[in-house]
C-alpha cells in the first residue's frame, strides 16, 4: 500500500469509530425522546474492537455478534440510515424493521446478525465456520460475545466442537467487565477469561480492546494464520462500556471514579492523539470529520422518521417462505478448493 | 409401478441416502450417526457410502450441533440434524425454537434456515419420564417451524425427502415404535423420486359414522380400533392420518367431519394444549353445526410417564381407549 492509502486506512479507523459513537449518541437521544422502543444496548467505549477487528478481515469473512450489535454492523459498512431506520422500526431498516436494535442483519456485508439470547449465537458462529470448512473456503468467521456469555452452556458446546473440528473461527470475547450489572469476577471462577481457551485446545490471546491499531493487527495476523491452517482462536479483548447494560440501567454497580478512569483510555481520543502526533491528522481535520459525521447521524434520524412503517403482510411473508429457486444463498468463494475435505 | 414392502427404518435410510446423493450441500450430523450407524440404525451404511465429511458424529451436545446446523444453513448448506430422541431436543430448545425459525423474520428475509431436525419422538417403551416426551405440541406453538409426523414407511420416506428440500426449518418427528413396521413404498431413486407434500392429510380408512383424527403412533392404533368397532358394533369409522401437524390440512379434516358428524382425536401427546386442543377448536369454529356429539380425545395422561410396564400402559393411549371413546361418542 502506498503511503497515501495507508494514511487513508488509518484515518478510516478513526472515522469509523467516531461514526459509531455519534450514531449511538443520536440513538440514545431518540430513545430518551421516546421515539424508539424496546431495548437499546449501546456500544460506546468499545468501538475499537469492532472497527479494528473488521479492518483485519476480508469483506467476505463472516461476522456474527450478540445484541450489542450497532458497532459491528456500522464497522462492516452498514449505512447509518438503514441502521437508524431499523431501531425506528421502519421498512427501510437493515432488517426491514422486523428485527430491531438487537437483530441487525446485513447480507451484503456478510454481517450474519445481532442475536439477542446470550450465548445462543455462538453455535451459529461455529456453524458459519463449519460451512466454510465444509466447502473448502478460506473464509474466517468472527464471532463476538460479551464476557457474560462465557458462562452459558451453548458457549461450551460451540467452542468444544470448534476446537474438535478445527473450525476457522475467531471467538472474540469483548470483556467490558460487566455481565449486565454483574462484574465478570463475580460470575467466572477463572481469574483470566483468556484461560478459557485452553480447555478447548485453542490458541488464546489477550488483546487491548481500546487500541484500534492493535486490534486490527492482531486480527489480521490471526486471520492469516487461520487461512493457512484452519483452527479456532480464543481472544479476550479488554475493553469498557461507558453506558449501562441497556438504557434502563443506572449503573449503580460501579463508581463514577471507575468510569472516569476508563474514559481516559477512550479509544477515539487515544487514537486521535496518535494520528495528530504522527502528523496524519490535524485538529481541524478532526473537527471537520466530526461535523460531517454528526450531520450524517442527524440525517439518519430524519431518514428514519420519514420512512414508511413495514406493511403488516411483511411479517407473515417472512414467517415461512415458499421454497423457490430465486433465493440464492451466499455463494461459495470462487477460489474454493474441493481438495480441502472436512476432517473430523 | 412395482411397490416394495420395506420397513419404516429402511424408508428413512433410503430418504437420507437419496438426498445425500442428490445434493452435496446435504449432510447428516448427530450423536453416533456415523461410526455406530445410528442409535436406531437409521443411518446404517451412510458413513461408508458418503464418508466422514457428509455423515458426522457429533459430541453429546445438542445445543451445539443444532446451532452449528442453523449457522451452516444460513449460508446455504442443507443440514439434517438427528436427535437421538426429541426428548433430548429440549436441551437444544433455544436453537430449535429461537434461532432456526426466527432468522428469516429477524433478518427481514435476508437469510433462510433450511434445516431438518429429525429423530424419534413421543412415547416408546419403558424409558421412563425423561425419554418419552411428545414434543409436537411444544414446537407447534412456535411460528416458522414446519412439523411432520410420518406413521407409515411411505410417508416416512416421502416426508423426509420433502423436508430436506424445504427452505424452512422442518421437524420430522419419527415414531420409534414403528421403526420395524413394514409397508409398501415406491422403488428407490433413480427409478422414483418419492416426495410427499406437507399439509396434506391422508384418509387411511374411509367411513361414514365417525372420524378419528390421528397421527404418528396412534395412527395404527386407530385403524385397529376402527376394525374392532366395525366387527363388534357395526360402526363404519373413517381414519384421517394428519401426517403434517404444521401446516395442517384443515380441508381434509373438515370434509371428513362434515361427512361423519362425530369425532375422536387420538393423539400421542398430552392433553393440555395438545394437538387435539387445536383440532377441536378448529372444528367447532368452522363447522359447529355439523357436530352431533362432543368431540372426544384419547391422549397420554397429564403425568410423567412411569417406568413400570403396567402403569405405563395405563397412562398411554391404547386401541382399547380409542374403542371406548368411539363408543362413547356414538352413544353406545
Amino acid at each position: 500500500m502506498d503511503s497515501e492509502a495507508t494514511k487513508q486506512a488509518e484515518i478510516k479507523l478513526l472515522y469509523d469509530m467516531l461514526a459509531i459513537r455519534r450514531f449511538e449518541e443520536k440513538a440514545q437521544q431518540q430513545y430518551q425522546m421516546q421515539k424508539i422502543g424496546g431495548f437499546l444496548h449501546l456500544y460506546i467505549g468499545q468501538e475499537a474492537v469492532a472497527v479494528g477487528s473488521v479492518a483485519g478481515t476480508k469483506h467476505d469473512d463472516y461476522l456474527i455478534t450478540a445484541y450489542r450489535d450497532h458497532g459491528h454492523a456500522l464497522a462492516r459498512g452498514m449505512g447509518m440510515n438503514e441502521a437508524m431506520a431499523e431501531i425506528f422500526g421502519k421498512a427501510t431498516g437493515c432488517s426491514k424493521g422486523l428485527g430491531g436494535s438487537m437483530h441487525y442483519f446485513d447480507r451484503k456485508n456478510n454481517m450474519m446478525g445481532g442475536h439477542a439470547i446470550v450465548g445462543g449465537h455462538i453455535p451459529l458462529g461455529a456453524g458459519l465456520a463449519f460451512a466454510s470448512r465444509y466447502r473448502g473456503e478460506d473464509r474466517v468467521t468472527l464471532c463476538y460475545m460479551g464476557d457474560g456469555a462465557i458462562n452459558i452452556g451453548s458457549f461450551h458446546e460451540a467452542l468444544n466442537m470448534a476446537g474438535l473440528w478445527k473450525l476457522p473461527v475467531i471467538f472474540i470475547c469483548e470483556n467490558n467487565q460487566f455481565a449486565m450489572g454483574t462484574a465478570a469476577t463475580r460470575s467466572n471462577p477463572l481469574k483470566e477469561i483468556v484461560d478459557r481457551g485452553a480447555g478447548y485446545n485453542m490458541q488464546s490471546l489477550i488483546m487491548d480492546g481500546m487500541d484500534v491499531r492493535k486490534v486490527r493487527d492482531t486480527i489480521a495476523d490471526v486471520c492469516g494464520k487461520i487461512r493457512k491452517d484452519p483452527q479456532p482462536y480464543w481472544i479476550e479483548a479488554r475493553t469498557y462500556r461507558y453506558r449501562g447494560h441497556s438504557m434502563s440501567d443506572p449503573g449503580t454497580y460501579r463508581t463514577k471514579e471507575e468510569l472516569e478512569k476508563h474514559k481516559k483510555d477512550d479509544p477515539i481520543t487515544q487514537f486521535k492523539a496518535v494520528l495528530i502526533k504522527e502528523g496524519l491528522l490535524s485538529e481541524e481535520d478532526f473537527k471537520r470529520m466530526d461535523t460531517e459525521i454528526k450531520a450524517l447521524a442527524a440525517a439518519s434520524v430524519k431518514f428514519a422518521e420519514e420512512s414508511d412503517e413495514p406493511a403488516e403482510e411483511e411479517v407473515f411473508r417472512y414467517t415461512t417462505v415458499e421454497t423457490d429457486t430465486s433465493y440464492k444463498p451466499i455463494p461459495t468463494r470462487p477460489e474454493t478448493s474441493k481438495e480441502n475435505p472436512f476432517h473430523c | 409401478m412395482q411397490m416394495r414392502e420395506i420397513t419404516y427404518r429402511q424408508a428413512l435410510n433410503e430418504a437420507l441416502a437419496e438426498e445425500l446423493e442428490r445434493d452435496e450441500n446435504v449432510f447428516l450430523m448427530g450423536e453416533e450417526v456415523a461410526q455406530y450407524n445410528g442409535a436406531y440404525k437409521i443411518s446404517q451404511g451412510l458413513l461408508e457410502r458418503f464418508g466422514p465429511k457428509r455423515v458426522i458424529d457429533a459430541p453429546i451436545a445438542e445445543s451445539g450441533f443444532a446451532g452449528i446446523g442453523c449457522g451452516a444453513a444460513m449460508v446455504g448448506l442443507r443440514p439434517i440434524i438427528e436427535f437421538m430422541t426429541f426428548s433430548f431436543s429440549l436441551v437444544a430448545f433455544d436453537q430449535v425454537a429461537n434461532n432456526a425459525p426466527n432468522i428469516l423474520t429477524m433478518s427481514g428475509g435476508q437469510f433462510r434456515c433450511p434445516i431438518v431436525f429429525r429423530g424419534p419422538n413421543g412415547p416408546a417403551h419403558q424409558l421412563g419420564a425423561t425419554h418419552m416426551h411428545a414434543t409436537e405440541c411444544l414446537y407447534a406453538n412456535i411460528p416458522g417451524l414446519k412439523i411432520v409426523v410420518p406413521a407409515t414407511p411411505r410417508d416416512a420416506k416421502g416426508l423426509l425427502k420433502s423436508a430436506v428440500r424445504d427452505d424452512n426449518p422442518v421437524l420430522v418427528l419419527e415414531v420409534e415404535m414403528l421403526y420395524a413396521t413394514k409397508g409398501p413404498v415406491e422403488p428407490p431413486m433413480p427409478e422414483h423420486d418419492l416426495l410427499i407434500p406437507f399439509g396434506k392429510a391422508s384418509v387411511v380408512r374411509e367411513g361414514t359414522d365417525l372420524t378419528i383424527l390421528t397421527y404418528g403412533r396412534t395412527m395404527p392404533m386407530s385403524l385397529q380400533a376402527a376394525a374392532t368397532v366395525a366387527k363388534e358394533n357395526n360402526l363404519n369409522v373413517e381414519v384421517v392420518d394428519l401426517r403434517s401437524i404444521k401446516p395442517l390440512d384443515l380441508d381434509t379434516i373438515l370434509a371428513s367431519v362434515a361427512k361423519t358428524h362425530r369425532v375422536v382425536v387420538a393423539e400421542q401427546d398430552r392433553p393440555v394444549c395438545g394437538i387435539g386442543s387445536e383440532l377441536t377448536f378448529q372444528i367447532q369454529h368452522h363447522i359447529f353445526d355439523e357436530l352431533d356429539a362432543p368431540i372426544a380425545r384419547v391422549t397420554m395422561e397429564d403425568v410423567a410417564v412411569p417406568y413400570a410396564e403396567k402403569l405405563e400402559h395405563a397412562v398411554l393411549p391404547t386401541p382399547e381407549k380409542i374403542v371406548a371413546a368411539i363408543r362413547r361418542t356414538c352413544g353406545i
